[in-house]
């Protein structure tokens, strides 16, 4: 006891215990600051880079919706047009027969040269052009002449008259006038004879050829033959069933079983079992999903190759886990009182949760789902394996038809081999791709939002 | 010290009350409504409750009092089978609540939780508006014909909780912004609502100010007159207040029953004078 009782009978005690707290506090706060300033960076860095590849992206794509587009007048002139009236159904007539003259006339239609039609516009606008009818042609997209063929094939009328179109310029000359070719690359490594190229600086001075908007990459099909006009419909079309196939069969099975899981399985071995099993499954490479696919439902079940039924089958086997995991992670943070109350008062187990868990795990569930939705429309390696790289040029009508997604087509386009014209073109899918995420997304979270602030 | 004060509110709340006293001689000749027989509770190979036998009377307060972890609370949820949703536990022995045995495989759990109701330590409205909350189990019961009985059964259950003046201008707005004792009483209402003869509280007033507290005292020595009560405390001045008869747990062991004045100023055990007079727990 002959000790102080306190710091105040030691003033130099006191003082001397103070520094060493200012000095420990100095050094604490240091530590602090250092690690404020860490985290700071991270969340910089990560926004820089996130930054960077938006703005490469955007960079890329976004002048590809623009493109070099012929503005002028084509005239259907009826000695280069030269086809028999549009057969009509008469009322004497089986449809079997009818089918059969208006295929003959279909075929008719598919031997008039529409390429002479463009070559007499273009010659229009550029006399000189009527004299190299091959280095003319290769100014306007191959797959315009279809486009005017089917214009008369939906109004024969047209025949004789001029109008007005707009035609796609071929990919190379889009190229060219953008710049994303090195013009003073010598004659043999450019895409285009040098009279085409004069041809097009010359069109674009006069304004023929303009940067115009052009919905061909969302219309049109994927193609081949012409670069220029193709686009991302049947892939899109394609995603979008897949995406709904997962909605319809992933959320409804995922949600029952992370209910059933979650509240009335009873906790044993076999649930025990159940649940790793769930957990590694989420940890699964997604190709091996696809392989999957190809024995189960492709070979075993004998569905179509490349048909979205079975992508959306794949990706709903890859996103059960992750909805089933989430869910359930969402029901364990409803608190049990809750359940207590309404169990208290006199409600099943069943009703309980479908009256108070259910509504207040929503929000939860929701953005579980939308997560794993996103996560399955931006996958591409388990759809290779099924078959969905195919080079696939029509707008699936049905789940069963052939189609492709926007993922594997950008996969696709990548690697095409007019990489000038496809770095574009890759990046407007990209672009599309991420907007129908982002759409997904906010989607998602309005909804969130709005069943939330209920309360 | 304390016991005498303890004591001395016990019954001077008692002799001031005249529905206590009618209480008392009710319970002096009561019918019994609740009877336990060596009830043991298993949590996996845990014995938290060893075979713990009482009779709990119409009409009367019971307060069950220990310290914490003493099998009070499970004992509590013992007579309306909240332990059932426990993982892993398990009931023994006997519970009969007017005669009939509530661990009899054809009892239907809904309609007991229906006749015991339960009022739980933390406030728990729904997040709903305080008009459904109340509704809640009568809707679920079916028990009203009409949106205007609905309304009627609301409006009686709120005023027995003594909380329809507070509320009745805003029964849209949502239960879980009031605050934690009107939050309470909103689930006294609730469990009132579908018309259940006991009423089993676990610590309902260790979330609330003393105000709020008092408050809600008050509502079980006015409840008693319609309800069996038996309510879980940690408050040995609560169970003085409002208890007719209180019983004293510990290690889940039911130590000792008696009225709650004999409790608190002559206690027949050792230990349960230790723990009112504050010596542990």
């Amino acid at each position: 006891m002959s000790e102080p009782m306190n710091d105040l009978d030691r003033p130099q005690g006191y003082a001397a215990i103070r520094e060493r707290v200012t000095a420990s506090l100095a050094r604490r706060k240091r530590q602090e600051q250092r690690f404020r300033l860490v985290g700071i960076g991270a969340v910089l860095a990560s926004l820089s880079l996130v930054a960077l590849l938006f703005v490469t992206i955007l960079q890329k794509g976004l002048p590809a919706f623009w493109q070099a587009t012929f503005v002028m007048d084509v005239t259907f002139s009826p000695d280069l047009v030269q086809i028999s009236p549009k057969p009509v159904a008469e009322p004497a007539e089986t449809p079997a027969a009818f089918q059969q003259r208006y295929l003959a006339w279909q075929t008719e239609l598919g031997f008039v040269d529409f390429n002479q039609v463009i070559l007499e516009s273009l010659a229009k606008v550029l006399p000189e052009t009527a004299d190299y009818p091959r280095d003319a042609l290769r100014l306007v997209t191959s797959g315009e002449r279809f486009g005017l063929r089917d214009m008369v094939m939906a109004d024969p009328s047209v025949v004789g008259k001029t109008v007005r179109l707009n035609l796609l310029a071929d990919a190379n000359v889009d190229v060219w006038l953008k710049g994303n070719i090195d013009r003073s690359l010598p004659d043999a490594q450019q895409q285009l004879s040098a009279r085409t190229r004069a041809w097009a600086d010359q069109l674009y001075a006069s304004g023929v050829i303009q940067n115009k908007f052009s919905t061909a990459l969302f219309m049109n099909v994927d193609s081949r033959s012409s670069l220029a006009s193709a686009g991302l419909a049947g892939a899109f079309v394609g995603s979008l069933m897949m995406m709904l196939l997962v909605i319809l069969l992933a959320v409804p099975i995922g949600v029952a079983s992370a209910i059933y899981l979650e509240e009335f399985a009873p906790k044993n071995r076999w649930t025990d079992l159940i649940e790793v099993n769930i957990n590694n499954l989420a940890a699964v490479p997604s190709i091996v999903f696809g392989l999957l696919g190809a024995a189960v439902f492709v070979l075993w079940f004998k569905l179509p190759l490349s048909a979205p039924i079975v992508g959306g089958l794949v990706l709903t086997l890859m996103t059960l886990p992750t909805v089933i995991i989430a869910t359930r992670s969402t029901l364990k943070a409803i608190p049990p009182s809750i359940r207590e109350a309404a169990l208290g008062v006199g409600a099943s187990k069943v009703q309980a949760i479908t009256d108070h868990v259910l509504p207040l795990a929503l929000p939860g569930i929701l953005t579980a789902t939308i997560l794993g939705v996103a996560q399955a429309l931006g996958e591409t390696a388990p759809l290779l394996l099924i078959g969905m790289s195919a080079f696939v040029a029509s707008v699936p009508s049905t789940p069963f038809d052939q189609s492709t997604a926007l993922p594997v087509q950008i996969f696709l386009w990548q690697g095409n081999e007019l990489r000038n014209f496809f770095e574009g073109r890759t990046s407007a899918a990209i672009i599309v791709l991420l907007a129908l995420m982002l759409t997904l997304n906010s989607l998602a979270i309005w909804l969130r939002r709005r069943l939330e602030t209920r309360w | 010290m304390s016991t005498v004060n303890i004591a001395q509110t016990a019954t001077t709340t008692m002799q001031t009350t005249s529905e206590a006293s009618k209480a008392q001689a009710a319970i002096a000749t009561g019918k019994v409504k609740i009877q336990a027989q060596d009830v043991r509770v298993f949590y996996g190979a845990n014995e938290a409750l060893h075979g713990v036998s009482l009779d709990i009377l119409q009409n009367e307060v019971i307060a069950f009092i220990g310290p914490s972890g003493c099998g009070k609370s499970t004992f509590l949820r013992c007579f309306n089978r909240m332990n059932d949703t426990v993982a892993g536990a398990k009931v023994t022995g006997k519970i009969t609540v007017d005669g009939r045995d509530i661990y009899e495989p054809s009892l239907d759990v809904v309609l007991l939780r229906a006749q015991v109701g339960m009022v739980f330590q933390k406030p728990n409205p729904f997040p709903k508006s305080i008009f459904d909350n109340v509704a809640y189990g009568t809707r679920l019961h079916g028990l009203a014909t009409s949106r205007a009985d609905l309304e009627q059964v609301v409006e009686s259950s709120l005023r027995k909780a003594g909380l329809w003046d507070e509320v009745k201008d805003r029964l849209d707005s949502p239960g879980t912004g009031l605050s934690g004792g009107q939050q309470q009483r909103l689930c006294i209402a609730r469990a009132i609502a579908v018309n259940p003869d006991v009423i089993l509280m676990d610590e309902p007033c260790s979330a609330l100010d003393p105000i709020a507290t008092g408050i809600i005292e008050e509502l079980i020595t006015e409840l008693k007159r319609n309800y069996t009560i038996v309510i879980v405390t940690h408050n040995m001045q609560q169970a003085g207040r409002v208890a007719d008869r209180t019983a004293f747990f510990h290690l889940g062991n039911l130590i000792e029953l008696g009225q709650t004045s004999q409790i608190f100023m002559n206690p027949k055990e050792r230990r349960t004078e230790d723990y009112v007079t504050g010596r542990y727990g």
